[in-house]
């Protein structure tokens, strides 16, 4: 789990987690604004179906691959946040075709 | 083809990577008149020690600390240098210079920006690409709620984001100990901090104490450690841990040598022992890498101007050997007049003669350094952990796997991808590769160096289909392709 | 590495490289009692072998090859009888699409061909069936020709697996053992090693792959031999989606989807190989022109990621196939190589070919096209 410090900068960004209204501050990256929203893991591994969550924040592990705005396996920690966006978790392996 | 090898590069220089060394590097070199582009993936200049520099939304200045706001001092000199800054850029591939066509001895760098990728033509590529944390791979450690150290500073850069709940910090070295300081300035609460520093450490690295004496880290560090050890639980001396869980974190186990086992229930791991080059790029370019057994990891082979065994690539800063950032960044400068010099810019004599204060000031930096190395150096059971704990994430190979390899003739990393596909996932060994040479060099007997290291290709980070036939082809390109 | 015992176990052949050929030649020499030396420069399947798109293909052969291929393929289809270990292999077919109706032509113009030898492995089929085979497969695709019997295996794990096997039945390996020098005296040939050792054993088999010229040319029998760089790439893990591997006749492409989900895409476009630095440079450029083509063939492909690729170091003659038998200037010697970017599949036979040729002095399947001496002014 992960909270926001007091007096801090930034605008709030609408999106959304699985179709679920979230929260998120101009700045954050995906991987940032799931984590602020109580989502720790964000995918199911395609080997054994284990749970996963952000673990390097830096682009390296891709251990926070989600979909995002219907593109799946992009890095969560990658892309910053934006109004609208819509962040789906990943189930194993994706479709070939999103 | 002939039309292509005349033409212009776009640029004399690229700069990989936007952290100290690249950041110092590009506007040295832009400055004295080098074309200079500085790419990197992430959307703003700082690399990941001044990640967020320009736009950190964490206000009050004592919690990141002065170390992390000298950071803004080098983006004036990118701005004043007239060098182009493309954040956001992701490079996949550099390509050498073929001898197959001495003609034209341009680098061609695969990068994708915006969605789309493009090759980009420069006479010289400098790496700045920096490091990453040594993967600490304990039973559990793929969880969700286990995360680096780094990423946790991260999400307080980028987000102003602490942990809540019950968290613990364990492993060892410095970056661990700034956290936790961070953390408490930003008035976030630690449950407890595992250190996994051996014992013995400190016995080696007394004979290297005084050069630490009369390093820059002392006075810092030594009243950074008082403060965290006195407001929080510190457990010294543990040699096991492990992260348990059903599909997210709930607790964390350890032991201290031969004494009972230890559980806390924990939300948030945070493991951390020491960073490693990030070497990757370097690697699938060709550049000649070698194992330093201070630092217990492979890092490329370099002169002491940053020039690797590729022609046309240079490396600077901790992607050439941990330094820290005060390092990166005169390292940085340095490579960057060799770079002035071996395009025609400067003369040889020039070129040493302002490299002088640079040099002084990295060997300021890098003064006590083999003390934090020695002292930090990960115990032996963390580094090749115990069999049933998985090193390769993506594709989810235990430490048991690769030994058993081992016993069936695996000899080495890249063998390893063949039995077991460790290390070919989309992360391309950057959580696994000093596992994987540990734990086989262990089991054979061996050295690291002789078991050597995954051999990495392009591209180095994955990129779309789409995005790979969309680049820009030439007529020639596709008819030579179609057949008979 | 020093042979420990080097007067007692004195080979009977020298195997020169330790690809898919020569790990195959070495089992099948052993299967009849004779003692092999396998000496390999870097390390098994270190080269083609290993990182090739291990297809195991039929179809759109050279004709001359036909008899091989379909020998082979027998072998394939008991593999694990041979080696003790199904090396993966799995057969869904391989088939080659036509993109036109000229194409298609072309393609029943070779089935008839085929036939008319007496060959029946290769099938056209109609659009229909092609989307049966592969629903994934473009709408413009109007037909395709199939080998339904073709497949594809591991190449690493099956070089690995007929090395294992040779060496159960008294086989030995060198590695990090290239060959210096290559001599003869008093009917022996002497093999002088860069690890500073000597072999010695009345029969050679040169096997050495993209580096075999050299040896032939020791052995004063220069061949136009060409080092290629063929290309592959791989994507992240997609669910199942395609069984058979699907090439085009019009363009260069091989797809193919592994059991684990990752998608694996060649067909033989170049990058730059640097033979003596065991290296290998991609070519962009040309792995774009590969990606375009599964743009095109596959459009369910289009937002998959690419996580790496690579390119083997393999040796391609002028007239694509293979040297196969015994040498035109030199007794007791033999050669196996430049299979031209299509040699896995042939790996099980050519061993058994050179075995015969070595121990009963012929083989019977028809070899005359691959001779050596192809070459000669």
């Amino acid at each position: 789990m992960f909270r926001r410090l007091p007096d801090i900068a930034g605008d709030r960004v609408s999106f959304t987690i699985d179709g679920r209204p979230a929260e998120a501050r101009s700045g954050d990256s995906v991987a940032a604004a799931l984590l602020a929203n109580g989502v720790a893991a964000c995918r199911n591994t395609p080997v054994s179906g284990a749970a996963r969550g952000p673990y390097c924040m830096m682009g390296v592990c891709f251990d926070c691959l989600v979909t995002i705005d219907g593109t799946g396996n992009r890095q969560g920690c990658q892309v910053r946040v934006a109004p609208g966006m819509a962040v789906e978790t990943q189930d194993g392996k994706r479709e070939a075709g999103r | 083809m002939s039309d292509r090898a005349m033409s212009a590069p776009d640029f004399d220089l690229a700069v990989i990577g936007s952290g100290p060394a690249g950041l110092a590097a590009a506007a040295l070199a832009a400055g004295r008149g080098l074309s200079t582009v500085l790419l990197d993936e992430q959307p703003e200049a700082g690399g990941q020690i001044y990640r967020a520099i320009t736009d950190t939304p964490v206000r009050d200045r004592r919690v990141l600390g002065p170390d992390y706001w000298h950071g803004a001092e080098l983006l004036g000199p990118l701005r004043d240098s007239g060098a182009a800054h493309w954040p956001g850029s992701t490079v996949w591939s550099v390509a050498r210079p073929r001898e197959d066509r001495p003609g034209d001895r341009r680098l061609q760098i695969g990068l994708s920006r915006d969605g789309a990728a493009r090759m980009l033509s420069v006479r010289h590529v400098l790496m700045a690409t920096g490091a990453l944390e040594r993967p600490f791979p304990i039973p559990g450690w793929t969880l969700p709620g286990v995360l680096g150290a780094g990423a946790a500073q991260i999400l307080l850069k980028t987000s102003g984001l602490v942990p809540s709940g019950r968290v613990v910090l364990a492993g060892t070295g410095p970056l661990l100990w700034l956290l936790a300081w961070q953390y408490l300035r930003a008035g976030a609460a630690l449950d407890a901090i595992l250190d996994t520093t051996p014992r013995a450490n400190w016995r080696a690295a007394l004979p290297l104490l005084p050069a630490f004496l009369r390093s820059p880290y002392l006075g810092k560090g030594a009243k950074l450690l008082l403060e965290v050890r006195r407001k929080v639980k510190v457990v010294d001396g543990v040699t096991e841990l492990r992260a348990e869980g059903e599909g997210k974190l709930a607790a964390v186990v350890y032991r201290r040598g031969d004494g009972a086992e230890q559980r806390i229930a924990a939300d948030t791991l945070l493991l951390h022992h020491g960073v490693v080059p990030n070497l990757n790029l370097a690697n699938a370019t060709g550049c000649a890498q070698q194992w330093d057994e201070t630092q217990r990891c492979w890092r490329p082979t370099t002169d002491s101007w940053g020039a690797t065994s590729v022609e046309g690539v240079s490396l600077a800063g901790d992607g050439a050997g941990i330094g820290g950032a005060l390092a990166a960044e005169q390292a940085g400068r340095i490579a960057a007049l060799d770079v002035l010099h071996r395009l025609g810019r400067i003369d040889r004599a020039a070129r040493d003669r302002a490299a002088v204060p640079h040099r002084e000031a990295l060997e300021r930096a890098l003064r006590g350094r083999q003390f934090l190395d020695t002292l930090y150096r990960p115990a032996d059971v963390f580094r090749a952990p115990a069999d049933d704990t998985i090193v390769c994430r993506c594709e989810e190979i235990t430490a048991g796997a690769v030994r058993e390899a081992v016993r069936l003739g695996c000899s080495g990393p890249n063998q390893a991808k063949s039995f077991l596909r460790c290390g070919m996932g989309p992360c391309q060994g950057r959580l696994c590769g000093p596992t994987v040479t540990e734990v086989i060099a262990a089991e054979r007997g061996v050295s690291p160096a002789e078991v050597g290291y995954y051999r990495l290709r392009p591209p180095v980070k994955p990129i779309t289909l789409a995005e790979l036939a969309a680049l820009p082809k030439t007529e020639a390109d596709i008819d030579a392709v179609l057949k008979h | 590495m020093s042979s420990q015992t080097p007067d007692t176990r004195k080979p009977d052949v020298i195997v020169i490289g330790s690809g898919l050929h020569g790990c195959s030649t070495a089992l099948h020499l052993s299967m009849r009692g004779v003692k092999v030396l396998v000496l390999e420069k870097d390390h098994v399947a270190r080269h083609a072998s290993g990182v090739n798109a291990g297809g195991v293909r039929q179809l759109g052969r050279h004709v001359a090859e036909v008899p091989l291929t379909v020998a082979s393929m027998a072998l394939w289809h008991r593999i694990g009888e041979l080696v003790d270990d199904d090396c993966g292999f799995e057969s869904h077919g391989q088939l080659k699409v036509a993109e036109s109706e000229a194409e298609l032509a072309g393609l029943e113009a070779r089935a008839a061909e085929l036939r008319a030898l007496g060959f029946g492995h290769e099938e056209v089929i109609g659009q229909a069936e092609l989307r049966a085979l592969v629903p994934a497969i473009a709408d413009h695709c109007v037909g395709a020709l199939i080998s339904r019997g073709d497949g594809a295996a591991i190449p690493f794990r099956t070089t690995f697996a007929f090395r294992r096997k040779a060496i159960a039945l008294g086989a030995r390996f060198e590695e990090g053992a290239g060959v210096a020098r290559v001599s003869r005296s008093g009917g022996v040939w002497s093999v002088e090693t860069t690890a500073g050792d000597r072999h010695e054993a009345p029969v050679l088999v040169n096997c050495a792959g993209a580096w075999a010229d050299r040896i032939a040319a020791q052995l004063g029998e220069p061949v136009p031999l060409e080092v290629i760089a063929p290309m592959l790439m791989i994507t992240a893990r997609v669910p199942p989606f395609i069984k058979p591997v699907v090439g085009a006749a019009g363009r260069t492409l091989s797809f193919k989807q592994f059991p684990n989900g990752t998608v694996l895409i060649g067909g033989g476009l170049l990058g730059h190989a640097v033979r003596d630095e065991n290296r290998t440079e991609l070519d962009f450029s040309q792995v774009s022109v590969n990606a375009r083509t599964v743009w095109d063939l596959f459009p369910v492909m289009r937002g998959a990621t690419i996580v790496r690729s690579w390119a083997g170091i393999e040796a391609r003659m002028p007239d694509q196939i293979p040297v196969i038998g015994p040498s035109g200037t030199q007794p007791g010697v033999f050669h196996a190589f430049g299979f031209s970017a299509h040699g896995f599949q042939l790996g099980p036979i050519v061993g058994r070919i050179t075995a015969d040729l070595i121990t009963a002095g012929a083989t019977d399947l028809p070899i005359d096209a691959f001779r050596i001496g192809r070459f000669a002014a």
